[in-house]
């Protein structure tokens, strides 16, 4: 394996990082004034970014083709389909970020360079196949995400986001560190491939230990139960669309590296990890179903709503088939068009001065005065919540059919069960936009910029989507088959 | 004879009392960016007692690489502390309650 190949196949993280040094160069030469200017070329770079990976996409995996520098990092197509939804959510928060810091005039130039920075990592989480290319990959993009959440130096809720963040994120950063070393111990390998072959000949009481830490560690980072406790206050304390981006590609690579972590070097112990990972889904819809009822905060609520979806995507994990990877991966792609129009209509919701709205009690009536933002958030609840002419209920049809193909059906009966309690609080949203008085002055007008994300967004989870249904199903598949043979 | 064992128990006890550190304590931040250093210098010897013991240069290259990333949380955590400091005035762990619900 030559060099210029290995180089050849991580180009996306090189890129991203060559331009984000570049322009942190530039950054510091221009000051506030070229934030826009940044912003741009960063939206530019993480789009080129994109499309590399697709060229990527279809690089054999069983073969040596796709591994880079010594196999620490592969270039398959699992990589490639989460980092294309990392690199395209990331663009698209970029894209409606300044708007919401140009209020307050906080809007500085290093904010699309953490972002680059932050994509470089989670570029890295979905490709790794080495724990130490994890560590590094899962501390870059953590490390630029504590400084986002606190980017609002002068709001003291920013600040404190920042610091509950970073106090569990390191704590969970730790614990799958040290999970890390006991795998390595007991296997001689931080490698996947030598881990999963050292797995199939000794399995060791310290290996399990080892297993359960990793695991309990990525558990926190894709905040599901029981670790979810940091999610609603950082997802309420941090800028909107640090918080749009925080429940978007974030959790898209944390995924990413749960499930080939899952699936490759653990692979052969499924079932004393299969346990974990029930509970943990089932707990996640349950709770996050439950926390968001007496929600007035709209950030605090959509922050239940993603600890809800987080347990819909473990439901995929726990079938631990091909299918199960490639149900959880659909999901987590509609999941992410969701996410980012919830969000970017939130940040469409402003008072005639400019500041943020961002509770219930802001929304009332909103479907007089805005009507299209109103039936624009209407589609992204209803998918949310699953109704079927809506695309989100897809990626919940998908969950649930590899679960009951992998003999999980009192999982999928509960499951389903539990997502109509999540229902409640969708419709509440759209029953206080519709049916309520209006209370409060709206801003009417929204730029062209927010209104192009929002309604591609909506198209994607419209019945249009249901276009996507095949090939969707295809890449999926192809990018579950990067490391779980089919059954 | 010191063994593997012993480096294994050392690195728990360490470990612990790094997490026990986190959730315990009750006064000040600062001593929780501590009990986070702790955290990953216990991995750090239990990565490098492994190394030694396998015979495998890998797990000291990662303890490198641990010392260097911790390096940069210990940063960003202090910068981040230092800004929620100017807003607030305090870093008593019992003031950090203004986002609840």
């Amino acid at each position: 394996m030559s060099y210029a190949t290995s180089l050849y196949l991580t180009g996306a993280e090189i890129g991203l990082s060559l331009t984000g040094l570049v322009l942190l160069l530039v950054a510091a030469w221009g000051g506030t004034k070229s934030a826009r200017l940044l912003t741009m070329v960063s939206v530019a770079a993480l789009i080129g970014a994109a499309i590399f990976s697709i060229g990527l996409f279809d690089r054999a995996t069983s073969e040596v083709a796709g591994r880079a520098f010594g196999d620490l990092y592969r270039a398959d197509a699992f990589g490639s389909f989460a980092k294309i939804l990392i690199y395209l959510a990331s663009a698209a928060v970029l894209v409606v970020t300044p708007r919401f810091f140009a209020q307050s005039g906080s809007y500085r130039a290093e904010y699309p360079v953490l972002l680059l920075f932050n994509a470089v990592g989670m570029g890295m989480m979905v490709s790794a196949t080495d724990l130490m290319t994890l560590y590094i990959g899962l501390e870059m993009s953590s490390l630029s995400s504590y400084v986002l959440a606190s980017f609002l130096k002068q709001d003291g809720r920013s600040s404190e986001a920042g610091l509950k963040y970073f106090v569990l994120g390191a704590l969970a950063s730790g614990i799958i560190l040290y999970g890390v070393s006991l795998v390595y111990g007991f296997t001689g390998s931080t490698n996947y491939e030598g881990i999963r072959a050292a797995f199939e000949t000794n399995f060791s009481t310290g290996a399990l230990f080892g297993v359960v830490f990793v695991l309990a560690g990525l558990a926190f980072k894709v905040s599901a139960v029981p670790f979810h406790m940091w999610t609603p206050d950082v997802y309420e304390g941090a800028p909107t669309p640090v918080t749009a981006f925080f429940a978007s590609a974030p959790k898209v690579a944390a995924m990413g590296m749960l499930l080939r972590m899952a699936m490759d070097p653990f692979a052969g112990e499924v079932d004393s990890w299969r346990q974990i990972v029930i509970f943990s889904a089932l707990a996640s819809i349950v709770v996050g179903a439950l926390g968001a009822i007496g929600q007035q905060n709209l950030k605090r609520l959509l922050a239940y709503s993603s600890i809800n979806n987080v347990g819909f995507i473990l439901i995929g994990l726990a079938a631990a088939t091909q299918a199960g990877v490639a149900a959880s991966l659909t999901y987590v792609a509609i999941y992410v068009a969701m996410t980012v129009g919830s969000f970017t209509a939130l940040l469409m919701l402003r008072a005639p001065d400019g500041t943020n709205l961002e509770t219930f009690a802001d929304i009332s009536g909103l479907s007089t005065k805005r009507p299209a933002l109103a039936w624009s958030l209407l589609a992204v609840m209803f998918s949310l919540a699953g109704i079927p002419p809506l695309f989100g209920f897809w990626g919940k049809f998908v969950v649930f059919q590899a679960a009951v193909q992998a003999n999980l059906v009192a999982l999928a009966a509960i499951g389903i069960a539990a997502s109509v309690i999540g229902a409640f609080y969708y419709l509440k949203f759209i029953k206080v936009m519709f049916f309520d008085e209006p209370t409060r002055e709206i801003e009417t007008t929204s730029p062209l910029s927010h209104w192009a994300v929002l309604a591609i967004c909506v198209a994607i989870i419209s019945p249009l989507g249901y276009l996507l249904t095949i090939p969707l199903g295809e890449w999926t598949a192809q990018a579950a088959a990067s490391f779980v043979a089919a059954m | 004879m010191i063994g593997i064992e012993h480096y294994i128990v050392v690195s728990a006890i360490l470990f612990v009392l790094g997490v026990l550190g986190i959730f315990l304590n009750r006064k000040n931040i600062i001593v929780i960016l501590m009990a986070i250093e702790l955290i990953l210098l216990s991995v750090n010897i239990q990565l490098v007692a492994f190394s030694a013991f396998l015979g495998d240069l890998v797990g000291q290259v990662f303890a490198m690489f641990v010392l260097t990333v911790a390096a940069g949380e210990a940063a960003v955590g202090l910068a981040i502390l230092v800004i929620y400091f100017r807003g607030r005035g305090t870093i008593a762990v019992d003031d950090v309650d203004r986002l609840k619900g």
